[in-house]
């Protein structure tokens, strides 16, 4: 934690002896939610002005591709920043509970393809199946992780990622005449039938139901759970975890209890940009490239730059960040270098206290300049 | 707090537009590097897709330098119906999300035909789009069976299960490797080996071979084969079949010498590269069959050209991945003339022209087939496997 952070903490110790309880708990809840309604507002304004380029013909095909993946690595950010930043615990298996949810969504759909179900009520039957099954799996590795800390906490996150993948990646699971068949050796199907999950090729043909609509409406329900769960009586108690575990413990608060249940609700959320992630492409493997740690650490990055607990920083990082590389196409072979560069940078200028002091030097001089020129 | 809330927001998103802004600048300009600009305005605007950067970056890089060879070529012969060529090659990375972003920076470049995408997962996601959009793909390179499932996909390799199967058949038609007992090592993370794996291992108890070891790795594991070549070796195999890439395959083939065990070992079009990988000892090749439809030591005069220009532009030798990319450019070309396309048509009219186009002709000369290459509408080619044997470090053609 950060001195100033530490520093603010203290400054709320000392006011809470000088004010009433219940006074300092309003204004807190009145400042959060206005803190609330600007993240709203960003996202929606973001939706409004993509629509009006899109009625008008200004969105290229290019950026018009980008705009699902950039809503559900949103979401998958909010999610993991309920558990880095909220629960101030360290997961890096969050690409995980995204391929539990892309799978068994995935399933889902395309099984109910051949039927005559509308898309639009098999989509959000695949959502709600894909988020619960993520939150049942984050619920069950929940209970022997969340006894860890810290650092073990963290490598046994990225060991259950891994597992995840690699189970789905070979798990052959098809039908036929006589039934349903599921193994981790390949197989010949007899007669009329279908593979669901054919080992390493995964489900194809999975319907592209994802839109920019739902994205947003998903990254706004998410923002909303979050954000209301981090200002409720249960936000505080899991804040109280992070802040000091033994502390919490004292006053009476059920630790395991509270970090069980922020863990499910973020791996639940991840699980939902799973969905959304499957149903952009025809064609879902678990490989490394969609579900591996890397991806993992690429949501801690999109965390750790928007800022540790800030949800708001999470979403408009995991935008930039996602859009970033695919902006600089142009450079070809430099791109990923230079984006390399780029994230080093922005971390330094975001969170250097040398560059921070250059900029609040800068803010001064603005302001002094203003203030001087309304005189 | 709030403040520097703000500022970072503020910080990110000058810093993102301001980069945004270079990236279209020097796209602009990076075309010039492999487009000639025809003088009357019109050009075919030719796309290509594939991993430039990460682990399969050798074979978008091979794709992508041999289509631009063919592409300087017929740009110098006055171009595919009198139209020049502009032609642009876009990374993604061998991820399917990224492809399908490369396939949108394409079109709004005005892209009419795609050859690509190089790898077999990326292919099907775009493979979607480019039937959506009705625009004509030809892939060098994707060989799972779902990359040409719809009727505007082509491609110019095998497919997996095609490649099982012949290989399953040479084996079964070899009089002295039919009776052999058969150990197979292959990769069950990716498409490419476990489409082969089963079609093979299908073929083989259809044809009565004698399968006596099976043993799976997966990517993140494939530095350590020690366990699945004792299991080959415990099992008593003395052919050992690779569905395998080149660079696992070199490790298998070190680590089995290491442990002083000396099968037959059968590989696929993957295994092509292997003589030329850094810091191989080649003798351990020696006497390693793969199925490949090309062999760069052939000497009729298409190869040799093709891999002179090849090697003084990259300085190594290609691969069977450009050459099928060098393959599928000029049967654009073929279809093309033949069909008398021209550059201004709508994409989808070019789209109905090459897929009428491309089932009618026989494709010669091609560099990856000797007898030339005709396609059925379903997307497939129709070419002869050929078997090579590396003796003395070079690739020969068996029989």
């Amino acid at each position: 934690m950060s001195k100033e952070k530490e520093q603010s903490l203290k400054q709320e110790e000392t006011d809470v002896q000088n004010m009433d309880n219940m006074d300092i708990v309003k204004k807190m809840s009145r400042k959060a939610s206005r803190r609330n309604y600007i993240t709203y507002g960003i996202v929606i304004a973001f939706y409004a002005i993509v629509q009006i380029l899109k009625a008008t013909g200004h969105l290229s095909a290019h950026f018009n591709g980008l705009l699902v993946p950039l809503t559900y690595y949103a979401i998958v950010a909010v999610a993991l920043n309920l558990v880095v930043g909220i629960l101030g615990d360290l997961s890096l298996g969050h690409a995980g509970f995204m391929c539990i949810g892309a799978f068994s969504a995935s399933l889902f759909s395309v099984v109910m393809k051949q039927t005559d179900m509308p898309s639009g009520l098999r989509f959000f039957i695949a959502l709600l199946i894909g988020t619960v099954v993520a939150a049942i799996f984050g619920f069950l590795i929940g209970i022997p992780v969340l006894r860890l800390n810290g650092d073990y906490l963290a490598i046994v996150t990225l060991a259950f990622g891994e597992i995840i993948k690699n189970i789905l990646a070979a798990i052959y699971l098809g039908y036929d005449e006589t039934g349903l068949h599921i193994s981790f050796k390949s197989f010949t199907l007899q007669g009329e039938g279908k593979m669901l999950i054919n080992g390493a090729m995964g489900i194809q043909g999975s319907p592209t139901d994802s839109s920019f609509t739902i994205g947003i409406v998903l990254l706004l329900l998410a923002l909303i759970i979050v954000q209301n769960l981090v200002n409720s009586r249960t936000g505080r108690a899991v804040m109280a975890i992070r802040d000091n575990r033994i502390a919490a413990q004292s006053i009476g608060i059920n630790v395991t209890g509270y970090k069980m249940l922020a863990f499910t609700v973020s791996a639940a959320i991840a699980g939902t940009a799973g969905v959304l992630f499957s149903h952009n492409m025809s064609t879902l493997t678990a490989t490394s490239g969609y579900f591996g740690y890397n991806v993992s650490i690429m949501i801690l990055v999109y965390v750790v730059l928007g800022g540790i607990g800030n949800i708001r920083g999470s979403v408009i990082a995991a935008a930039i960040l996602y859009v970033l590389p695919e902006m600089l196409r142009g450079l070809n072979n430099y791109r990923m270098l230079i984006y390399s560069i780029v994230l080093i940078v922005i971390m330094l200028v975001n969170w250097a206290p040398k560059a921070l002091e250059v900029r609040e030097k800068i803010k001064a001089a603005i302001t002094g300049k203003l203030k001087k020129e309304a005189d | 707090m709030k403040k520097r809330l703000i500022g970072l927001a503020m910080a990110g998103v000058m810093m993102a537009a301001s980069l945004a802004g270079c990236g279209e600048n020097t796209a602009s300009t990076e075309t010039g590097s492999t487009s000639a600009e025809s003088a009357e305005g019109a050009v075919w605007k030719i796309g290509g897709i594939g991993p430039t950067t990460g682990g399969a970056a050798i074979y978008g890089s091979d794709v992508r330098d041999a289509i631009t060879i063919a592409v300087d070529e017929i740009n110098a012969e006055g171009g595919i119906n009198g139209y020049q060529i502009s032609y642009k090659f876009e990374d993604d990375e061998h991820n399917a999300e990224k492809s399908v972003n490369a396939y949108n920076t394409l079109k709004d470049w005005g892209m009419q035909m795609l050859v690509g995408c190089v790898t077999s997962d990326p292919t099907i996601a775009v493979g979607e789009k480019t039937n959506e959009d009705n625009m004509f793909m030809l892939t060098p390179s994707g060989t799972a069976v779902a990359c040409v499932q719809y009727p505007n996909a082509f491609r110019v390799c095998f497919s997996d299960p095609n490649q099982g199967a012949a290989s399953a058949d040479y084996l079964a038609n070899d009089a002295e490797l039919s009776g052999s007992a058969i150990a197979i090592i292959y990769d069950s993370s990716t498409q490419y080996s476990a489409g082969i794996h089963d079609s093979f291992v299908a073929e083989a108890n259809a044809k009565g071979l004698n399968i006596v070891s099976d043993s799976a790795f997966t990517t993140d594991s494939a530095t350590d084969f020690t366990v699945q070549i004792q299991a080959a070796k415990d099992a008593g195999a003395d052919l050992i079949f690779l569905p395998i890439y080149y660079l696992e395959a070199s490790l298998i083939l070190t680590q089995a010498n290491n442990m002083g065990y000396a099968p037959t070992f059968f590989g696929c079009d993957g295994m092509d590269g292997i003589l030329t990988l850094e810091n191989f000892d080649t003798s351990l090749a020696e006497g390693l069959l793969l199925l490949t439809p090309f062999s760069a030591n052939d000497t009729d005069d298409l190869t040799v050209n093709f891999v002179t220009k090849f090697q003084e532009m990259t300085g190594h030798v290609p691969n069977q991945f450009g050459a099928d990319a060098y393959d599928a450019v000029y049967a654009i070309k073929q279809i093309a003339e033949a069909e008398n396309l021209t550059p201004d048509m709508s994409i989808s009219d070019i789209c109905e022209g090459m897929k009428t186009g491309i089932t009618t002709i026989t494709f010669s000369p091609a560099l990856t087939s000797g007898t030339g290459i005709t396609w059925t509408a379903d997307g497939e080619p129709d070419k002869e496997p050929r078997a090579v044997v590396i003796v003395n470090g070079e690739y020969v053609m068996t029989e």
